[in-house]
C-alpha cells in the first residue's frame, strides 16, 4: 500500500502539460493568498492579545484599502480566468483530421468502435502521436468519459453525441472512468486506455477488423432502403447526401444549420424536426429500429459520402486509407 | 475574557423556558425562541443520522475492495447523507435556529412578524423529515443527492417520488422562514435601530432570506417534474420522450448553487459578529461587509452553470459562467480580509467562540480558493466529478457553514440556555473539529487531481488511492470526536453549567440587553437604540471607569 502512493497523476497527452502548469499556477497563487491570511490572522492575534488596560483601537475601514483588495483579486481572477479558458479551447477544440472513434455507452460499460472498424468494449487501442476524436453516446442514461492521465472529461448522454479528443503522448496503460454516476455498478464502468508505439499499434490493428465502419454503414444504407430515395442525383425523394457533411444546409423556413453529427442522428431518429428546403416530409422515423452501434455506422457512411470521390465505396477506399495511416504513422 | 458568574437578579425571573412546563406548551408555542429549540433538537437528530451515513461511507473506503457494503446500499448511503445533511441540516441550521432565536431579539423585536407561520415552517420541516425518514426506512433512494435524469426518472427503481415531495415539503419551510424574516427586518426594527446600525449577522439573514424565497420555488418545481415524468412518462427530462437531460440540470443548479450560499452567508453573520466581539472592535469596513452578503446573493444566482462545464452545454456558455463565478468570488474574498482587518490593533480573546471563527477563517479560505480551480475552464475539466469537487464543497459546507454554526452555539449558548458551558471542554472540540477536518477532507483534493471519481464504492483497480483514503477515514473518526463533544458538555451544562449573567461576553447587541434566558417577549421595555453596531469602545472605556472606581 504505502509501496504505491503518487501525489501526481501521470501526465499522459498534448493538453495534460497545459492543465497542470495552469493548476501549478493556481497552487502557487492560492498558496502565498493563504499563506498572507493565517500570517496575517496567527500575527494579528499575538501581537494585540488582550491586556490588562489596553483597549482596541477603533477603526471603521478604509475605501482604498476596499478598492485595493477588491480589484487586485479581480485582476488575478481575470487571468485565470482567462488562461483557463485558453486551455479549455484547446481541450475542446478537436483538430479536423484527426481519427474518429465511436463510442457508445451504456450501464456499465463502454463499447468503443474505430472507424477502421475495430471493435473493443472497455478497451480503447491509440498510437502516440495521433488526434484521437471521440463522438459519444448514450444509450440509457448519462455517462462520463474520463482519462485522468489524459486530464479529459466529457459527459456523454442519451439522445445526442458529445465529443472530446486528445493526443497521447507516451505509451502505456491508462485509467479509463465513468465520472458521472451511472446507476449500480458505476465504479465498475472502467477501463484501459493502450497507448502504443506506431508500429505495435498497427500490428494491433492488422488483427480482426471487419472492414470500416462506414463500409457496415453502407451495407446498413442498403438494408433499410435509405437508398431509394437519397440517391446520388437530384431525382430522389430525399436531399442528396454526397458533399453534405460539414455543410451549411438550408431548412424550410429560412433557417440554416450545419450538417455535423448531431444532425445526421437526429434526423434519422426524428426526419420531421429540420425539413431540407424543396423536400417533403415524408421520411419515416428510425427511432426504435436502429441501434446505437448502427446510427454510429450511418452517420460514419454519411460522412464518408463527403470525403470520398463521388462513386467510390468504403470498402473499395478502406485499402487506400490504411494505406494512408501507415504512411502517417511513419512519418509521426 | 473571563465569563462573569451569575447576577443574583436573573435567578429565579421568569424566562422563556420556565415560563410553561409540558409537551404541548411546546408543540403550539409561537415564541420564536422556543421554535428555535425545536429546531435545534431537530437538525440535531438528523445531522447524526447524516453523519453515520458519512461514517459508513467512510469505512468502505478504507480499503479498496466493496467489502462492507453492497454496491446498492453505498449508493443509498451518500445519496440520502447528501439530502439528509443538505435539506434536513445545512439549509435550516443556521437561520432556523439561531436565526430564528436572535433576529428579533437583535432587531429589538418581541417576535418574528408573523410567529404562527414561523410554528407551521417547523411542523412542514417535520412532515418533510418524517417522509424522508419513512423513505429511508423502506428503501431509500440511489440517485445521489443531485437527481440526475434519466437516470432518476426512467432507470433507477427507488423511491424518487416519495424523496422528491419531502424535499418539495421542507423547501415551503425554508421559504417561510426566509419570507418571516425578510418581513420582520423590514417592519419590526426597535425605534433608532436604523439600517446602517444593524449587526451584520441582521445583514447575512437577510441576504439569506431573498435566496431562500426566490431560489427555493425552483427546486420545487423540478422535484415536481421529476414526480410527473416518472409517474405519468410526460417527457420533460428524458430524451426517449423527447425531453432534455440538460434542462434538469439546469433548473436543479438553479438552487441548487444559490443554497450554497444559504448555508454560508449566515455563518457569515456569525463569524462577524464573534470577531467583532472578542477583538473588542467594530468590524473592519462594517458597509462592505454588509453589502457583500447582498451581492454574494445576486450574483449567486448567475454561476450555476459551472457545475455543467463538461456535461454538454456549449463554450461559450461555460466561458459566460466561468467569467461570472470569479466575479462572486470578489466580495467573499472582500469578507475575509475585512475580517482580518478588523483584529489589527484589537484586543483578542481566545475564548472558545473565537477559536471557532478562526476555524471558519482558515478553513473558508481553503475552500474559497479552490473555488477558484473550479472555475477555471480547463482545470475543471479535469477535477469535477472527482475527488477534488467532494474535498472543496465540504470545505465551504462543513468547514465553513458548520464551524460558523458551532461558533454561534457557543456565542449564544448563554443567552440561548442560560449556562455556562466548560470553557476547557469547549476549546478542545474546537482544536479536535480543525485538525479532523483538515485531515479528512485535505487528503481528498490530492485524491480529485489523481482523478479519484466520486460516487466510486469500490476502487479494487486503482489501489494507489488507499493511502489517502485511510488518511481521510481517520480524519473523519476524529472529526466525528469533536462533533459529538459539544452535544455532550452542552447537555451536561443545562443542568450542572453554572448560571450565565446576562452578558457575560460583555458583547454588543441588543440580545445581550435582556436577560438569560429572555423573557417571553424579550424585552420588557422595548429598547431605543441611539448607539451604533459593535460599540466596543463605549462598552470597555465604561467597563474601565468602572473598574477605576471600584480600584
Amino acid at each position: 500500500m504505502i509501496n504505491n502512493f503518487p501525489l501526481w497523476p501521470e501526465r499522459a497527452s498534448s493538453v495534460a502539460g497545459n492543465v497542470d502548469a495552469l493548476f501549478i499556477f493556481l497552487l502557487i497563487v492560492s498558496g502565498l493568498m493563504t499563506l498572507l491570511i493565517f500570517a496575517c490572522v496567527v500575527y494579528f492575534a499575538a501581537r494585540y492579545r488582550y491586556r490588562p488596560g489596553v483597549l482596541a483601537e477603533q477603526i471603521e475601514g478604509s475605501l482604498p484599502l476596499e478598492l485595493t483588495w477588491s480589484i487586485i483579486p479581480l485582476f488575478v481572477f481575470g487571468v485565470i480566468f482567462f488562461w483557463g479558458a485558453v486551455v479549455f479551447f484547446k481541450e475542446r477544440t478537436p483538430p479536423a483530421d484527426a481519427t474518429e472513434v465511436y463510442v457508445v455507452a451504456k450501464q456499465w460499460m463502454w463499447k468503443l468502435e474505430h472507424a477502421e472498424g475495430q471493435r473493443e468494449i472497455n478497451e480503447l487501442h491509440v498510437p502516440v502521436g495521433r488526434d484521437v476524436k471521440m463522438i459519444m453516446t448514450s444509450q440509457d442514461v448519462i455517462h462520463s468519459f474520463f482519462i485522468p492521465a489524459f486530464r479529459i472529461k466529457q459527459d456523454v448522454l442519451p439522445g445526442r453525441y458529445t465529443v472530446a479528443w486528445f493526443r497521447a503522448t507516451k505509451s502505456g496503460t491508462y485509467h479509463l472512468f465513468c465520472a458521472e454516476y451511472c446507476g449500480t455498478q458505476h465504479s465498475g464502468m472502467i477501463g484501459s486506455i493502450v497507448v502504443q508505439e506506431p508500429a505495435q499499434y498497427e500490428a494491433w490493428m492488422n488483427g480482426g477488423s471487419t472492414g470500416p465502419l462506414s463500409a457496415s454503414g453502407e451495407k446498413i444504407f442498403a438494408e433499410l432502403g435509405c437508398v431509394t430515395c437519397h440517391r446520388n442525383d437530384s431525382q430522389g425523394r430525399g436531399p442528396n447526401l454526397q458533399g453534405l457533411f460539414g455543410k451549411q444546409v438550408l431548412l424550410e423556413g429560412g433557417r440554416t444549420v450545419t450538417a455535423d453529427e448531431n444532425y445526421i442522428r437526429e434526423s434519422i431518429l426524428d426526419p420531421g424536426a429540420k425539413i431540407v428546403n424543396g423536400y417533403k416530409p415524408a421520411m419515416p422515423t428510425f427511432q426504435g429500429l436502429v441501434s446505437e452501434e448502427q446510427l454510429n455506422a450511418l452517420v460514419a457512411y454519411v460522412k464518408f459520402l463527403s470525403e470520398a470521390k463521388p462513386g467510390q465505396t468504403p470498402s473499395k477506399a478502406s485499402a487506400s486509407t490504411d494505406a494512408q495511416h501507415a504512411k502517417g504513422s511513419q512519418v509521426e | 475574557m473571563s465569563m462573569a458568574t451569575a447576577q443574583a437578579q436573573t435567578v429565579g425571573r421568569e424566562n422563556y423556558l420556565n415560563k410553561e412546563y409540558g409537551v404541548v406548551s411546546w408543540l403550539l408555542t409561537t415564541d420564536h425562541k422556543r421554535i428555535a429549540l425545536l429546531y435545534l433538537l431537530s437538525i440535531t437528530f438528523f445531522f447524526f443520522i447524516g453523519g453515520f451515513f458519512a461514517l459508513l461511507i467512510r469505512l468502505e473506503l478504507l480499503t479498496p475492495a466493496g467489502d462492507l457494503v453492497q454496491a446498492d446500499t453505498y449508493n443509498k448511503l451518500f445519496t440520502m447523507h447528501g439530502m439528509v445533511m443538505v435539506f434536513f441540516f445545512l439549509i435550516p441550521s443556521i437561520p432556523a435556529v439561531l436565526g430564528n432565536f436572535l433576529v428579533p431579539l437583535m432587531i429589538g423585536a418581541k417576535d418574528l412578524a408573523f410567529p404562527r407561520i414561523n410554528l407551521l415552517s417547523w411542523y412542514l420541516y417535520i412532515i418533510g423529515g418524517v417522509m424522508m425518514l419513512h423513505c429511508m426506512l423502506t428503501g431509500g433512494v440511489d440517485t445521489g443527492w443531485t437527481f440526475y435524469t434519466p437516470f432518476s426518472t426512467a432507470f433507477t427503481n427507488t423511491k424518487i417520488v416519495e424523496a422528491g415531495l419531502s424535499i418539495f415539503v421542507v423547501g415551503f419551510s425554508s421559504i417561510l422562514t426566509g419570507l418571516n424574516f425578510v418581513v420582520t427586518i423590514h417592519r419590526m426594527r426597535a425605534p433608532g435601530m436604523t439600517w446602517s446600525r444593524l449587526p451584520l449577522f441582521i445583514w447575512a439573514h437577510y441576504a439569506t432570506s431573498i435566496i431562500q424565497l426566490l431560489g427555493t420555488p425552483v427546486i420545487a418545481i423540478t422535484t415536481v417534474l421529476v414526480a410527473v415524468e416518472r409517474t405519468l412518462h410526460l417527457g420533460i427530462f428524458d430524451p426517449k420522450l423527447g425531453g432534455d437531460p440538460l434542462l434538469f440540470q439546469h433548473l436543479f443548479w438553479f438552487y441548487s448553487h444559490p443554497a450554497v450560499y444559504i448555508m454560508i452567508l449566515p455563518a457569515m453573520g456569525v463569524v462577524s459578529e464573534i470577531i467583532a466581539c472578542f477583538s473588542r472592535k467594530r468590524i473592519f469596513g462594517y458597509s462592505f461587509v454588509a453589502f457583500s452578503s447582498i451581492a454574494i446573493a445576486v450574483f449567486g444566482f448567475l454561476v450555476w452553470a459551472h457545475h455543467m462545464f463538461v456535461a454538454g452545454i456549449s463554450v461559450y456558455a461555460a466561458l459566460v459562467f466561468s467569467l461570472l463565478s470569479y466575479a462572486v468570488a470578489v466580495p467573499s474574498a472582500v469578507k475575509v480580509f475585512n475580517w482580518t482587518a478588523t483584529l489589527y490593533k484589537g484586543s483578542i480573546h481566545y475564548d472558545a467562540p473565537m477559536l471557532y471563527a478562526f476555524g471558519f477563517v482558515g478553513l473558508f479560505t481553503m475552500g474559497g480558493l479552490t473555488g477558484l480551480f473550479l472555475a477555471a475552464l480547463g482545470i475543471d475539466v479535469h477535477v469535477t466529478d472527482t475527488y477534488f469537487v467532494i474535498a472543496h464543497f465540504h470545505y465551504i459546507m462543513v468547514g465553513g457553514a458548520v464551524m460558523g454554526y458551532l461558533g454561534g452555539m457557543h456565542f449564544w449558548w448563554p443567552k440561548i440556555s442560560g449556562k455556562l458551558y466548560p470553557e476547557g471542554w469547549a476549546k478542545l472540540a474546537a482544536l479536535i473539529v480543525f485538525i479532523g477536518f483538515n485531515l479528512t477532507f485535505f487528503p481528498q483534493f490530492v485524491l480529485g487531481y489523481l482523478g479519484m471519481p466520486r460516487r466510486y464504492y469500490d476502487y479494487s483497480h486503482m489501489p494507489e488511492f488507499q493511502v489517502l483514503n485511510v488518511l481521510s477515514t481517520a480524519g473523519a473518526t476524529i472529526l466525528g470526536v469533536g462533533y459529538l463533544l459539544p452535544m455532550v458538555y452542552f447537555l451536561w451544562s443545562m443542568r450542572y453549567g453554572k448560571p450565565a449573567s446576562d452578558n457575560p461576553w460583555n458583547a454588543a447587541g441588543l440580545e445581550w440587553k435582556t436577560a438569560s434566558p429572555p423573557p417571553t417577549f424579550n424585552f420588557d421595555e422595548e429598547p431605543v437604540v441611539t448607539w451604533e453596531a459593535y460599540n466596543y469602545d463605549e462598552l470597555d472605556t465604561g467597563h474601565k471607569q468602572e473598574v477605576h472606581v471600584v480600584g
